[in-house]
């Protein structure tokens, strides 16, 4: 199952690599949803699968009885969620203000910071 | 800068002038209860832990070499910020110029004593970085500046070559201590790296000391305020790469590349430098190219590395020390009598600047090589050196002789004109300068004289001493005199003064000739040196174009092709590829709910990609959100799961109400761009897939889970591991985790109820039409 999760996360970093080079700044947000859930999966499955065994401590033990799943990595995907669902809502808000102020999503027209024809100059 | 109009004369520089002066006239006579020691043939080592963990000791080597240039540089020093009292001491800028001046002789005093190299190289930089400011003193003068610049970015470059080469060393022979360094000699010369060392580091004193191909910025610095030229540019900074050369000569010498190269660097420079220096009618640029022939002459017989050439470099070192510093303060006192410093405008001074006459002359007669000056013992002991060597002797002997009949001219050019003869208009009326400026010349003209007269005391204080440290080796015995025998080194004396004075007799003709010869030569450092930084602004402003091209797409495409050429790099390169996957065992135990939630992703993943309507991109990325929390639930992780869902529906709500205020996706992709885009993306998928695959082939790590699952109950009384963890044992990532989640959702705030631009009514009109 790894191995076919390992194929299925590739699939998932070339789309979003193929939506952030879209010039649509919305295309954009949606590649980063999609890269930060590859990014998840891919530190949870260098932890190895476990099916059915959640890393509990049953009542009266001082440690798992049986092998269980490897706590680590769901701790830091966990972790990682909520700072992707962060910087996903900062993004959105700001995709949304740079549409209210410049009138597009088209990133090849967001040029006020850096002006087409306007080249660098060797100074003087 | 608003300076006050009413400029209160300061005394002697106020208390910053007798602060300057009593610093290194402490540090000199502290220095001074050393010579008995070190003469002794005993260096001293002490020091204590600067930087521990990087090996790094403030430790300071007093032998004869750091000891000669120490007092060298504490004693001029103490001579120099006298002059300045009264040069400069009115100056607005004093007490400035009086820090500036104090840092540099604190950093070449560090430079000359420390034993580790990296403290060595920080003393260097400092002393780079203060001559910066000093050469550039006059900072209004669009002149000054670029000089100052110029030594700066030449003398810097060096300096990080030298770090370079430091780090190298330190790795080949162990230690940073230079006195553990320069007892494995052997070692270092026959370690792979030392011919990559020797580049360095020769590329460090070679800009430091101005030696040819690099010498062009050193005239420049004469920009500088006479007393700053007087210091840094006879007895300290230019010595500085001299000093790191001979240092190092018992570890890095003695072999053919060592031998070879500062021989011909050193010999060239002597040359070339002698010549530039009679074409000149400043006499404060002639004693500027003079000096420029010293290093080289220093430099070459450094290479030359006998025992011989080692005791007349060390000579040759301190006395021409003391007569070129005696020389650039009394031109300093003649400029600041006169008015100018050209040859041609300055006669017969002697009468009124009789003190200023008396100290120059001594100096002058040292430089041109008489007797009894020591000056005529240094060469006496270059040629002796130079006639006595195995291999390169025409070179060397050649090069020394033309550049002592050169020094001879030099030495007539900037004090026998000026201060013999009819005296001459100049620009003020010339007259006696005051006793802080003229008695530094007396002193240093003394000692030339005392020292010519007793050689004994130079050569037990400061040469011999100084021998053995560079030349490594305590037992040889060194013998400096006045006269004893006519030999071939006291003829090609005799030879030298004849050249010399018929060269004096026809000097200006001679100059003229000259400086249409060098006019001729196409080859010219400064201007090449404009050109240069001209290229590196044009390179700078061509490759910022073509990097800062102001598109988004194109920003990104540059990311993830560098990912993608330098992780398909490390692939390839470390074979990390080899391995086989079994696919057998990999598809092993698959049931339905795995290969339909993993079909499920990945058809979502693809959708979201390829569509182009809004709606069912949210639906795709809903899918996707959906199927990776059922990856959680199937293999072991609730928690997860859970968190999963909540921020996808939370995304997916998020997304669709933005979506009633933002237009379609209507935006296609460019046609041409599509097929490179799409293999970028699909390179980078499969080279995911790649290193995870091959991740996975290795042995887990499970010492943290272990430790994590036998002290989740037993030290934190948690049954859920992971939320231990996350609550108890990383409680302060968790904590960095609401923050991140409090400043997105802060900065989100602001960014709604920020102000409300108004939008640029070109793009509406775009639009309309």
């Amino acid at each position: 199952m790894e191995i076919l999760i390992a194929i299925m996360v590739g699939v998932l970093v070339a789309a979003s690599v193929y939506l952030m080079l879209a010039r649509s700044v919305l295309r954009f947000l949606f590649g980063l949803i999609l890269i930060s859930n590859a990014a998840n999966l891919v530190i949870f499955v260098s932890g190895r699968l476990t099916p059915e065994a959640p890393p509990l401590i049953v009542e009266g033990a001082d440690a798992p009885l049986a092998e269980v799943a490897n706590a680590l990595p769901q701790a830091l995907v966990l972790t990682a969620i909520v700072i992707g669902f962060g910087l996903f809502a900062f993004a959105l808000t700001l995709v949304y203000r740079t549409y209210q102020n410049l009138g597009t999503l088209n990133s090849d027209e967001m040029r006020l910071a850096e002006p087409i024809d306007v080249k660098a100059e060797p100074t003087k | 800068m608003a300076k006050s109009d009413a400029v209160v004369p300061r005394v002697y520089g106020g208390p910053a002038g007798w602060i300057s002066v009593a610093i290194p006239a402490g540090i000199f006579a502290y220095l001074l209860q050393f010579l008995a020691p070190v003469a002794a043939g005993t260096p001293v080592t002490l020091g204590f832990d600067w930087v521990g963990s990087l090996d790094v000791r403030l430790s300071v080597l007093i032998d004869g070499l750091s000891l000669t240039f120490a007092l060298l540089i504490s004693g001029i020093g103490t001579l120099v910020t006298l002059y300045s009292t009264k040069y400069l001491g009115n100056h607005p800028e004093y007490p400035r110029f009086v820090l500036f001046l104090m840092l540099f002789m604190i950093g070449m005093l560090g430079l000359v004593l420390a034993d580790n190299l990296i403290a060595l190289f920080v003393f260097w930089e400092i002393t780079t970085i203060s001559s910066y400011l000093l050469i550039g003193f006059s900072s209004d003068e669009a002149k000054s500046r670029r000089s100052a610049l110029q030594a700066l970015l030449v003398t810097g470059t060096g300096g990080l070559a030298f770090l370079a080469g430091v780090i190298l060393l330190g790795t080949a022979a162990g230690s940073f201590e230079l006195s553990v360094i320069l007892t494995q000699g052997d070692a270092i010369r026959a370690h792979p790296h030392y011919v990559p060392i020797v580049i360095l580091f020769l590329a460090g004193a070679f800009t430091k000391s101005a030696q040819f191909p690099f010498h062009f910025w050193l005239p420049n610095a004469m920009a500088a305020p006479t007393p700053v030229s007087a210091y840094l540019h006879s007895a300290t900074m230019v010595k500085g790469g001299v000093y790191l050369m001979a240092r190092m000569n018992p570890a890095l010498g003695s072999t053919d590349l060592w031998f070879w190269t500062l021989v011909i660097a050193g010999g060239f420079t002597t040359v070339f430098a002698s010549l530039l220096a009679i074409r000149q009618t400043d006499i404060k640029q002639v004693l500027a190219y003079t000096t420029l022939m010293a290093l080289g002459a220093l430099t070459m017989f450094i290479g030359a590395g006998t025992p011989a050439a080692i005791t007349g470099m060390m000579t040759f070192l301190v006395v021409h020390s003391l007569y070129k510093a005696a020389l650039f303060l009394m031109i300093g006192i003649v400029d600041h009598e006169t008015g100018t410093r050209e040859v041609d405008q300055l006669r017969g001074l002697g009468r009124k600047m009789p003190l200023t006459f008396l100290g120059g002359a001594i100096a002058g007669l040292s430089m041109a090589g008489i007797p009894p000056l020591v000056g005529f013992i240094g060469k006496e002991f270059l040629y002796k050196a130079g006639l006595d060597l195995d291999r390169g002797m025409i070179w060397v002997t050649g090069t020394i002789f033309a550049a002592s009949v050169l020094m001879f001219v030099a030495a007539g050019i900037s004090v026998l004109r000026p201060f013999t003869g009819k005296l001459s208009n100049t620009p003020q009326a010339p007259h006696e300068g005051p006793w802080a400026m003229w008695i530094g010349p007396l002193i240093l003209g003394c000692l030339s004289l005392g020292f010519g007269l007793f050689p004994d005391t130079i050569e037990a204080w400061l040469v011999a001493p100084g021998t053995w440290a560079v030349y490594g080796d305590y037992s040889y015995a060194v013998d400096l005199y006045l006269f004893r025998e006519v030999n071939a080194a006291f003829v090609l004396s005799l030879v030298t003064f004849a050249t010399g004075a018929l060269l004096y007799a026809v000097h200006r003709p001679l100059r003229d000739r000259l400086g249409r010869i060098i006019e001729a030569n196409p080859v010219k450092f400064d201007a090449g040196w404009d050109r240069t930084l001209d290229g590196l602004k044009a390179l700078a402003a061509w490759q910022t174009n073509i990097l800062q091209s102001g598109v988004l797409q194109r920003y990104i495409f540059t990311v993830f092709a560098t990912l993608a050429v330098g992780v398909g790099a490390t692939i390839w390169l470390k074979d990390a590829l080899d391995f086989t996957v079994d696919w057998n065992d990999a598809l092993a135990g698959l049931q339905f709910k795995h290969w339909a939630v993993v079909l499920f992703v990945t058809a979502g993943a693809v959708l979201t990609a390829i569509t182009s309507s809004r709606m069912t991109a949210i639906v795709a990325l809903g899918v996707v959100g959906i199927g990776v929390a059922l990856i959680f639930i199937i293999f072991s992780a609730p928690d997860v799961a859970i968190t999963q869902l909540l921020v996808e529906v939370l995304v997916v709500v998020l997304v669709a109400i933005a979506m009633l205020k933002l237009p379609l996706l209507g935006l296609a992709r460019d046609r041409k761009r599509r097929p490179v885009h799409a293999a970028l993306a699909v390179t980078i998928g499969a080279m995911v897939t790649m290193v995870m695959v091959g991740v996975l082939q290795g042995e887990l790590d499970r010492r943290l889970t272990d430790f994590f699952e036998t002290a989740s109950w037993t030290e934190a009384y948690g049954r859920n591991i992971v939320n231990v963890i996350l609550v108890d044992f990383r409680a302060i990532d968790t904590f960095g985790e609401i923050g991140v989640v409090v400043i997105a959702a802060l900065s989100a705030y602001a960014l709604l109820r920020g102000t409300r631009y108004e939008r640029p009514e070109s793009k509406l009109e775009d639009r309309a039409q």
